[in-house]
């Protein structure tokens, strides 16, 4: 029998802790326990062989930190094969009865993935498909992914197993006492990612006692479609009378998880501080519970790495902005690779309240996936929203759903052979709830049985492809009502059918509905509200807008979705409190020379933009760089050097300074701009170094005085660097270090830029240096802060 | 024996003046932009600390820590009357990271700030616990891998023997730092009881 049947119709128990029994045997602290496995056979084999006596199904190998970071590949395979044998000879040796099986034990590699450690994502792919491979190889029955703190090393885990093995896998995720992981994840996160991406059973292990993580078992029982398990500490460790005692006995620790049991966790065991004592009690506590059945939930979940959002009763936007369609400024943006601009999109969107954020970056001339997979990633480091990926391009679709950190959204798939034949397999891959639009081969029909007819046959081609009607949301296409007469009838009437009749959930674009006429806001809020009441989910939107966002509020509030009407209250008090504050701060102007030099020396960033786009309609542009912001920056930059200012204020007048230059940008015709004339300065973070707060103030800042910065970021290899000085001609060439080990690294490039750019000026700076050792290391200059930087390239600049 | 303890700390008391002096400012300088970013880091932090007792004993060109051995001086000098020590981890979790990143890429003064505050809470959690020891024991000043002539490889014996990674989410990367970044690992020499 297989584990997969076995655990159709049965509870299945699991080991216990297998750390602290190796140390009880004589393992040293700091030594590797996976070595036991061939140093050490007998003392292995014994601890497997009285589990499966106490009454255990499964058996974890001793495999926990076999991976190829921890061994060479030989060590590795030869440790993997002797750990599933040790479980095997113990099998044999066991003389109870019961089924028995054994996991190859994978977990944490022990290292962060990037964007906040320097471990990539594929990467940790391969570690993990190294190990899964050698389970299978050496017969191991199942993959046992456990101890796992952070969502996105979950991924990578799963995903090796996915591609590298046919084996039932599992996946236990460690919680802390304030019920989410280590990097944040909560349990609706990790319910949601690992059940779209196709594993066999999910649940908790780790770090509590039984009692401590009940609540988060209860939220897996109450959300999750699959099978729950549950192998939890005996309590924490704390040392009495020189002997480590767990605070939680067998027979308490064993009444605690029967109780878990009894609520529907199909798979038992323990972790640290549990030995087969306490599953022999387990075993006996639990003898006679059936196990219970497990429901489907039927929950539309996306999430990103801290949160889920669902789609239930309450409305769910979905910020629009993030789309070139229509804007010049973001094509722009995109074919100048200004992350930076669409990032600011994300944020503000999320200032405004949306809960979702489409991700639309499809330009022809620009390189899609590649476009959409650094968005994807750059945009899940300023913003915790869940993203839809949003394209038509399958290949950019692949590569942002296998990068994106949690459960994304899709958009979209349609009725067309084609479009679910290469849609479809990527959802059922790597997960993720799909936009399904009613249209076909033959077009979009232009009724609602012809759109509800599509959306049948989407169902049934979903279903085909293994996935869940509550991973499609159907969007019956909000068409230009000034076009047909019906046609906003027609997209409610298919919407309202689908809603009620197919139960699935539904979204819109639906600012469609106002192409062409004037006022468009008063039409497509209306629209809104009447989709919203004829069943609308969620709604693709721009949050800007005010009207918008009034009857979302007022919606809610009115269907009985905000209580006591707390958040429309809220919502509409925001706006006369900022009202009010604009007028306040206007009453003490006049000790400074303007609004706008008033804006940028204290930092407003806010104020700085409103007045440049007031004054721009009144002003010339380059008079408001000449006698407005330069003249600002002055006298900051003065008062920083006399330390009247500090770095933080400094910084907060050049941000405000950037958003009014970010203003005069915008309203330049056809996106041309002065920097060809600007002076060209490259500047880096050395190989090796990953710091770059340093070296982003000095852009800043050198930004704000003219300078055409060419940023190469941070570890960047001595050659590429050169490269770069070589191809764009500059000048000046800046390189920030902050550790020590480090500026050998910066000597290299030093001396590799002085060799083959002999003109080029270096200026280095960052905490390791001072003005001896730039000298040594053969740098040109060296500046302390950002603002000695901006004067020795005001130097050089006049120079050349 | 030695065991792994674990310490969650819920609230760890704000030292305002230390956040400005990381943030490059003088100890009078108001900036409202600090209050703002504390708020914003409120809720979001966490308070862990991982931490074992090792006997150690020198010998004429080594200090056996019980989980590595060294020949720093300079540590010699700090654990000097010392039979045993404390080799813990401390961590404020990711978050602030998260922040620092966030604002790296769209407001470098908020990076700036969010950095001072971090450096400040993880410090601040290191002496909450130094002096949850001292109230039990005498303890010589903290001492980190990277100062003085301690070498930052003993890092790969602390994590080994810490599981930084598994009890407090702490890992380790290629060039000895560790992330979250802000995290401090440490030795405290005992002196002797209270």
């Amino acid at each position: 029998m297989t584990i997969r049947e076995y655990m159709k119709d049965n509870i299945v128990y699991l080991d216990g802790g297998l750390g602290t029994l190796l140390q009880a045997a004589g393992l040293k602290p700091g030594e590797r326990p996976e070595r036991w496995n061939i140093t050490h056979k007998d003392e292995v084999v014994k601890i497997h062989c009285d589990y499966f006596d106490a009454g255990s199904n499964v058996v974890c190998a001793n495999t926990f930190g076999a991976n190829v970071l921890n061994f060479d590949e030989k060590e590795l395979e030869e440790i993997i094969k002797n750990a599933i044998k040790n479980v095997r000879t113990a099998m044999k040796k066991s003389k109870s009865a019961q089924p028995k099986f054994v996991a190859l034990d994978v977990s944490t590699i022990g290292r962060l993935l990037k964007p906040y450690g320097d471990f990539d994502f594929e990467d940790a792919i391969s570690v993990f498909a190294k190990s899964v491979k050698l389970g299978e190889k050496y017969g191991a029955d199942l993959i046992m992914i456990e101890t796992m703190t952070d969502c996105y090393e979950t991924k990578a885990a799963v995903i090796a197993a996915k591609e590298n093995c046919d084996l039932p896998i599992f996946v236990s995720n460690a919680y802390g006492d304030d019920g989410k992981m280590m990097t944040g994840a909560t349990p609706e996160v990790m319910i949601s990612m690992l059940e779209g991406l196709g594993v066999d059973a999910i649940g908790v292990n780790c770090s509590l006692g039984p009692k401590a993580l009940m609540p988060v078992v209860e939220k897996y029982l109450k959300c999750s479609s699959l099978p729950v398990l549950f192998k939890p500490n005996a309590g924490l460790p704390r040392v009495e009378n020189g002997k480590t005692v767990f605070d939680v006995k067998a027979k308490s620790f064993a009444t605690e998880v029967s109780r878990a049991v009894k609520k529907g966790v199909r798979l038992a065991g323990g972790c640290c501080g549990t030995t087969p004592e306490y599953i022999c009690e387990l075993v006996k506590k639990t003898n006679g519970i059936l196990p219970k059945e497990i429901k489907q939930k039927n929950i539309t979940w996306v999430s990103s790495y801290s949160h889920a959002v669902e789609f239930k009763n309450q409305p769910v936007l979905i910020g629009e902005r993030i789309n070139p369609t229509g804007k010049k400024r973001f094509k722009q943006a995109l074919k100048e690779n200004d992350i930076k601009y669409i990032l600011n999109e994300g944020i503000n969107q999320q200032e405004q309240g949306v809960h979702i954020l489409d991700v639309n970056v499809g330009l022809p001339e620009i390189d899609e996936p590649t476009m959409l997979e650094t968005c994807i990633c750059e945009l899940q480091t300023v913003t915790d929203l869940p993203l839809q990926i949003d394209t038509s391009d399958t290949t950019a679709m692949e590569k942002a759903l296998r990068r994106y950190n949690g459960k994304a959204m899709v958009n979209s798939v349609n009725g067309k052979e084609e479009s679910m034949r290469s849609v479809f397999p990527l959802v059922k891959k790597y997960g993720g709830v799909v936009v399904a639009l009613t249209l076909d081969e033959n077009g979009i029909p232009d009724t609602v049985q012809g759109r509800v007819e599509i959306a049948k046959k989407i169902l049934a081609a979903a279903k085909e492809y293994g996935i869940d009607k509550k991973d499609i949301i159907f969007d019956t296409l909000a068409m230009t009502v000034s076009a047909s007469d019906s046609a906003a009838m027609t997209t409610l009437g298919a919407l309202k059918y689908i809603r009620n009749n197919l139960r699935c959930h539904t979204v819109l674009g639906v600012s469609n509905i106002s192409f062409g006429l004037p006022n468009r806001d008063a039409v497509t809020s209306t629209f809104f509200a009447l989709a919203l009441e004829n069943g609308l989910s969620g709604a693709i939107m721009n949050p800007y807008s005010y009207d918008m966002m009034k009857t979302y509020f007022a919606y809610r509030a009115l269907r009985e979705l905000d209580s006591s009407c707390l958040e429309y209250i809220d919502f509409a008090s925001k706006i006369e409190v900022n009202s009010a504050t604009v007028k306040v701060e206007k009453n003490n102007q006049n000790t400074y020379a303007s609004d706008l030099q008033k804006a940028i020396i204290k930092g407003l960033k806010t104020e700085a933009a409103e007045i440049t786009e007031k004054l721009l309609g009144e002003v010339d542009s380059l008079d408001i760089v000449n006698n407005e912001i330069i003249p600002a920056l002055n006298i900051v930059g003065e008062g920083f050097e006399k330390k009247t200012v500090f770095l933080p204020q400094l910084l907060m007048s050049a941000e405000s300074a950037g958003c009014a230059f970010e203003i005069i940008k915008s309203q330049m015709p056809g996106g041309e701009n002065s920097d060809a004339k600007k002076c060209k300065f490259v500047i880096a973070t050395v190989k090796g170094d990953i710091h770059d707060i340093g070296k982003n103030i000095v852009k800043l800042i050198l930004e704000n005085y003219g300078f055409d910065v060419i940023d190469l970021g941070k570890d960047v290899e001595p050659k590429t660097i050169a490269d770069t000085i070589k191809k764009c001609g500059a000048p000046l060439l800046g390189l920030s270090a902050l550790m020590t080990t480090t500026v050998p690294a910066m000597e290299e490039t030093i001396k590799l830029v002085h060799k083959e750019i002999p003109d080029c000026k270096i200026v280095v700076g960052g905490a390791v240096l001072n003005k001896e050792y730039a000298e040594q290391i053969g740098a040109d200059h060296y500046a302390a802060d950002a603002m000695e930087t901006v004067r020795y390239a005001e130097k050089i600049t006049e120079l050349v | 024996m030695n065991i792994l303890l674990q310490k969650n700390y819920t609230e760890i008391p704000i030292n305002k003046a230390e956040i400005l002096r990381y943030a490059g400012c003088k100890n009078d300088c108001e900036l409202p932009l600090v209050d703002e970013c504390l708020s914003e880091v409120k809720d979001k932090l966490f308070y862990k600390i991982c931490y074992r007792f090792f006997d150690v004993k020198f010998t004429e060109n080594e200090i056996d820590l019980g989980f590595a051995k060294t020949n720093s001086e300079s540590l010699r000098r700090n654990l000097d009357g010392c039979e045993k020590i404390i080799l813990f981890s401390a961590t404020i979790g990711i978050e602030i990271d998260r922040l620092i990143k966030k604002y790296n890429k769209i407001s470098p003064s908020r990076a700036l700030v969010f950095q001072a505050i971090g450096a400040e809470r993880v410090e601040s959690l290191c002496n909450s616990f130094n002096e949850e020891m001292s109230e039990e024991f005498l303890l010589k000043p903290r001492f980190s891998p990277g100062y003085g002539d301690l070498s930052l490889d003993i890092q790969k014996d602390i994590f080994n023997v810490l599981e930084c990674p598994k009890n407090i989410g702490v890992t380790l990367n290629d060039s000895l730092l560790m992330s979250p970044s802000k995290s401090v690992t440490a030795i405290i020499g005992i002196q002797g009881r209270k």
